[in-house]
């Protein structure tokens, strides 16, 4: 069973949001379980520092050895920083997925998208795992 | 529902990603894919392939047989020794690549792959049918796990008797492994040294376990689909339904030379090949390195100043280049300025010779 941590937010497309609870800045990143699904990562584009996304929009891939997966923003905002590590060592997607494997900062402008607890994330990952 | 093969409670065990592939049940990967493919090319690997078919072709004109109904010259074929060949339809369209063993004058095991075996064993009767010759499919019974690697020898060498320095690359003979029948065969599809061991299929799981006893000094893994496919990619081999298929010849694919005009009588498919042997086919089968990091993928357009020139066909990232590499169709006589499109945008390629990876002999 994959680590999900309760102190996070989740989303169907299996990414992670922190710091959700005091609504200004937000990072995100990849599951654990999105990233034992996916194998080795092997490449990772972000948006670019200083962009403006929309919740719910394609803002990135995530590509291992066997597939290639986009990045959906889960909320809409500025984006106020990115993990040039993750992008060099896309590795860390596996190795330290809530961590070091972090993907991007965003300053959130207006309400996040479908979030979910981490006991419904747990309920939809266990339904397909 | 996909079949399992005898060995998924081991896979299972090693908390393996099982996948469905050609209609059975196979380790993707049991952790690192690209830890499994680098122990391939710096120690050894532990696959289960036993979703080949072993279709069995004996009696006094087995070879004959074989001869009409495949491209390659069996009759030839040494007994103990194997070889790389194809099954064509009458229009010369590659209906399977195979490797044929001769394990008797009146014995040779022709194995499939597994989305085609079927087909196979239909076509093989089908043509069979005026020889003096007996055609059985005993994919159910068999077994079959490889260890590939530069260690291979060493470590199937603590389990049998059996004179493997003797064994040729593309030779096999049957042996004692661990106390269990088999035969032992110098093949593989990962571009290393290795041995491919057919046995019973109540023996595919103590064998299995034997040879993970006796590899952990060496370094062994077990090694998934997912590596085997970056390792053959890398050596430039074609996956059938990838690099082959009925649409194309042997000689589109580049592989004219398994096709044995000279021998005696006449074969499937000759007159149709004979045709087109002397023809430089539209596009060729090429290698291709990425000079970024994303990957190209099957289906991906290769382009040349925004028209399209060719199609990737297989495109994995390579660990031993540390860079994406593909095998594609691309139009005769075009080889600079190449990009793929990948997902709208236009990613530079070079064309590079096949293989990718030769290993040091």
């Amino acid at each position: 069973m994959s680590n999900i941590p309760d102190d996070l937010s989740y989303t169907k497309e299996h990414e992670w949001v922190a710091g959700i609870d005091d609504g200004i800045t937000v990072t995100i990143g990849i599951t654990a379980f999105a990233a034992e699904a996916l194998g080795d990562v092997v490449f990772v584009q972000l948006p670019d520092a200083g962009s403006v996304i929309e919740a719910g929009d394609s803002v990135g891939e995530v590509e291992s050895t066997k597939s290639v997966s986009e990045i959906y923003s889960p909320v809409g905002g500025e984006v106020v920083e990115i993990n040039q590590a993750l992008v060099d060592d896309p590795s860390l997607a596996n190795s330290d997925p809530y961590g070091d494997g972090w993907m991007f900062r965003v300053r959130v402008d207006g309400d996040p998208k479908d979030l979910l607890t981490p006991e419904e994330y747990t309920a939809l990952t266990s339904g397909d795992s | 529902m996909s079949r399992p093969t005898p060995l998924r409670d081991v896979h299972e065990a090693l908390g393996a990603t099982l996948t469905d592939f050609a209609g059975w049940l196979m380790p993707l990967r049991y952790g690192s894919e690209s830890a499994e493919h680098n122990a391939v090319r710096q120690a050894a690997g532990l696959f289960d392939l036993s979703h080949m078919g072993e279709i069995f072709v004996t009696g006094p004109q087995a070879a004959e047989a074989l001869d009409y109904a495949l491209v390659g010259h069996l009759s030839a074929l040494a007994t103990g020794r194997a070889r790389y060949t194809m099954i064509v339809d009458e229009r010369g369209g590659v209906l399977d690549d195979l490797i044929v063993y001769r394990l008797g004058d009146e014995e040779f095991m022709v194995v499939a792959n597994a989305s085609n075996y079927p087909k196979v064993d239909a076509e093989l009767k089908n043509r069979a049918k005026s020889y003096d010759a007996v055609v059985e499919d005993r994919s159910e019974q068999y077994a079959l796990i490889a260890v590939q690697g530069p260690r291979a020898q060493e470590i199937l060498a603590t389990l049998t008797d059996a004179d493997l320095a003797g064994l040729k690359y593309y030779a096999g003979l049957p042996g004692v492994v661990d106390g269990r029948q088999a035969l032992i065969a110098r093949t593989g599809y990962t571009g290393e040294d290795g041995f491919e061991l057919f046995v019973a299929n109540e023996d595919a799981v103590p064998l299995w376990h034997a040879l993970t006893s006796a590899g952990a000094p060496y370094g062994i893994k077990p090694a998934g689909l997912s590596s085997r496919d970056t390792l053959r990619l890398e050596a430039g081999m074609p996956l059938y339904g990838n690099e082959l298929s009925a649409e194309l010849t042997p000689f589109d694919a580049g592989l004219g030379r398994v096709v044995k005009f000279d021998k005696p009588g006449d074969f499937v498919g000759r007159s149709a090949l004979e045709a087109v042997k002397d023809t430089a086919p539209a596009r060729r089968l090429v290698g291709l390195v990425a000079r970024g990091r994303r990957v190209p993928r099957h289906g991906y357009p290769v382009t040349k100043d925004g028209a399209v020139v060719g199609e990737v066909t297989s495109g994995a990232p390579s660990q031993t280049l540390g860079k994406p590499i593909a095998l594609a169709y691309v139009d005769t006589g075009v080889s600079e300025g190449l990009a793929v499109d990948i997902r709208g945008s236009q990613e530079p390629v070079d064309l590079v010779e096949l293989p990718f990876y030769r290993r040091n002999k």
